[in-house]
């Protein structure tokens, strides 16, 4: 399956996959709008996080051994067999956060208005990811998954 | 001491656009903008801003305009407002202003006085979109004349070693620790794809660049950083550097801070340590002098590759070129008035040296006539801004030229003049590895390949429009240009007639 990867070294953390994540998963178009406008706001599924001189954008990752899937208590969690893509079933889901917590990245969030996770779903509707498309670095690249990818982020020096 | 400089410039913030999002915030390298969380507001600290508009050009909702801080002084023409600011600045300071880029003053620039010109009824123009145009360049020495073989016609000539652009546009010397590794090998790819040149500046020569060699200057100076034996055999070129157009008669100084470990490698020097290059060469105090270096490096690499000379446009430039060439030099740059640098004296910045129209003009006409213009490619450098102006100066008689600031403007540089800071917000003129990270050599090696592209596809209209179809037919063809608005003095100088004439 294709997946959104981050090459960390050109990763600056702008933090603009965040906000226009945000406005993919808003009532409406206009990025003023869904940030000043809408309430409750949209949640970004996305989060970019920073040690040192090191950024990265994390994300679902759509695990082939989803964590997440496995510990769901209601079920509504499930990953695709033949897209391969983790999906969150709406009507089923409780808001409990047991995702959260057994996600090795932490990157479920919690709808509290609506008490349901909120998580990426690769823009299913668009051609890309809109964090891919709007990466001024093209630091994120969506491509196609790559058995010897260590997706495990390396923390070295990025030079 | 209580600062009496004000800002120079004003963050104006768009409340009903901003969302707080503090985009502006990361990407400020300078810290003149913040968020207040009390508030929910990102505000500025405006005497931080250097206009660099870096968080204007990445805000996503359009909130933000940098605009200077309308601050009128009191009008006089004698102390302006920078005048009065460096005043200030120096008081408060006692020490030498450092700036960056190049001379910002108001020294004529005589590319905009000169025009070019066109075929109309009596010669043809041609269509650079229907017929072929050569721009292909070969720098180095070309000889007295050609010998053929009698019978087979084949080349009876030995030539000295000639290296071929296909644009006539070369990037120039900016070291590794002057601009970062990323914005190196963005310039590096683009001169591979576009078969022209980059040049390494004074720090030696990455590991990882070694494979871009065939397009590689290298740099011999004062200070001899990162020389060594598989240095000089990875170029196609060796360039000694005498001076530079920013900083004529002035070395130049990498400050500890900026040696990391991957310079100090690159530089050959210990890490955190001063990287300083003395104004002259100390083995260099006449042409004699020089030409047993131009000899020591073309002994060292087997007489294989050219080596060019760089200097500084000053008043001598002519008799100083004849001597570089005399001295076997097979390449002579001359840097003008404009040329950048990451960090000078803003007084010698802004106040030595001559214009490059003019130190071309009389380096090419003097070499001419004392007949040894062949000897040597001439390359102008300093201030070259567009295709017009390559144009130009090719016809002044330049073979090539190089181009550092327009380069680096292809990159993202909004030439806000703090590369002495190497706190550069466009991830350009720093070795902070947080910042160096907003090149990405894949996007800036496209975008700089896209700059000489089209260069290249107007130098051919230009071409075209001479009714030439070779670069080679304008080079030093001064009847193709006219002057406006100049003095017979300079009229002479430039080689060029007035306009209507």
């Amino acid at each position: 399956m294709k997946k959104v990867y981050v090459n960390e070294k050109v990763c600056m953390g702008c933090r603009l996959c965040e906000v226009y994540c945000l406005l993919k998963h808003a009532q409406t178009k206009d990025l003023v709008k869904a940030y000043k406008k809408e309430s409750p706001r949209a949640l970004s599924r996305i989060r970019v996080d920073e040690s040192g001189i090191v950024s990265l954008s994390v994300r679902c990752e759509h695990c082939a051994e989803a964590p997440c899937v496995r510990a769901c208590l209601t079920g509504a969690l499930s990953r695709d067999p033949v897209t391969g893509l983790v999906t969150v079933d709406e009507e089923q889901c409780i808001g409990c956060g047991t995702c959260a917590l057994v996600c090795p990245l932490g990157v479920p969030k919690l709808d509290k208005a609506q008490k349901k996770m909120v998580k990426c779903d690769f823009c299913q509707d668009e051609e890309i990811p809109v964090c891919v498309a709007n990466c001024p670095n093209e630091a994120l690249v969506y491509m196609e998954e790559k058995p010897d990818n260590n997706r495990v982020v390396n923390y070295v020096n990025t030079n | 001491m209580k600062t009496f400089v004000t800002p120079k410039f004003k963050v104006n913030r768009d409340e009903d656009r901003c969302i707080q999002c503090q985009v502006c915030v990361n990407q400020c390298s300078f810290g003149a903008n913040y968020y207040d969380a009390e508030e929910n507001k990102v505000k500025s600290r405006e005497e931080l801003c250097t206009g660099c508009h870096r968080c204007e050009a990445f805000c996503p909702t359009n909130a933000i305009r940098v605009t200077y801080n309308p601050l009128d002084y009191r009008g006089n023409y004698n102390w302006r407002p920078d005048i009065i600011e460096d005043i200030t600045k120096q008081s408060e300071t006692g020490g030498v202003l450092l700036t960056g880029m190049g001379d910002d003053k108001s020294q004529r620039i005589y590319w905009d006085h000169i025009v070019l010109n066109a075929s109309q009824v009596t010669n043809p123009s041609i269509d650079p979109l229907r017929e072929p145009m050569e721009l292909t360049t070969y720098l180095g020495q070309k000889p007295e004349r050609l010998e053929l073989e009698p019978g087979t016609h084949n080349l009876k000539t030995k030539m000295t070693p000639q290296v071929k652009l296909d644009v006539p546009v070369m990037f120039s010397a900016m070291s590794y620790g002057a601009v970062s590794l990323n914005v190196q090998e963005s310039l590096a790819r683009a001169a591979k794809e576009m078969g022209t040149l980059w040049n390494t500046g004074e720090g030696g020569l990455h590991p990882s660049l070694y494979k871009y060699g065939d397009n590689t200057i290298v740099q011999v100076a004062s200070g001899r950083f990162g020389v060594h034996a598989d240095y000089l055999d990875a170029a196609k070129i060796i360039e000694i550097k005498i001076g530079q157009g920013a900083k004529p008669g002035i070395g130049g100084h990498l400050p500890g801070e900026k040696v990391s470990a991957d310079v100090s490698l690159t530089r050959m020097i210990p890490e955190g340590t001063d990287a300083i290059s003395p104004a002259p060469q100390h083995d260099i105090y006449s042409i004699e002098d020089l030409a047993q270096l131009i000899y020591a490096l073309k002994e060292a690499t087997n007489y294989t590759k050219p080596v060019s000379v760089k200097i500084a446009a000053v008043h001598n430039a002519a008799a100083i070129a004849s001597g570089i060439v005399r001295g076997g030099a097979d390449i002579v740059v001359i840097d003008g008035l404009r040329g950048a640098t990451g960090a000078a004296p803003k007084v010698i910045r802004d106040n030595v040296g001559i214009p490059i129209e003019l130190a071309l003009a009389s380096v090419d006409s003097r070499l001419r006539q004392e007949g040894i213009r062949h000897r040597a490619s001439l390359v102008a450098s300093g201030g070259i801004r567009s295709s017009g102006d390559v144009a130009k100066a090719i016809a002044l008689g330049a073979d090539a030229v190089y181009i550092g600031t327009a380069a680096l403007i292809s990159l993202g540089c909004h030439v806000c003049q703090q590369c002495h800071t190497g706190k550069c917000a466009w991830g350009i003129c720093t070795t902070d590895l947080r910042l160096t990270k907003r090149i990405n050599p894949e996007i800036g090696a496209r975008r700089a390949a896209n700059l000489l592209r089209s260069w290249s596809i107007e130098l051919k209209d230009i071409l075209g429009g001479l009714g030439v179809n070779a670069l080679e037919s304008l080079r030093g063809n001064r009847l193709h240009l006219r002057g406006i608005g100049l003095s017979d003095t300079e009229l002479e100088i430039l080689g060029i007639r007035m306009a209507g004439n």
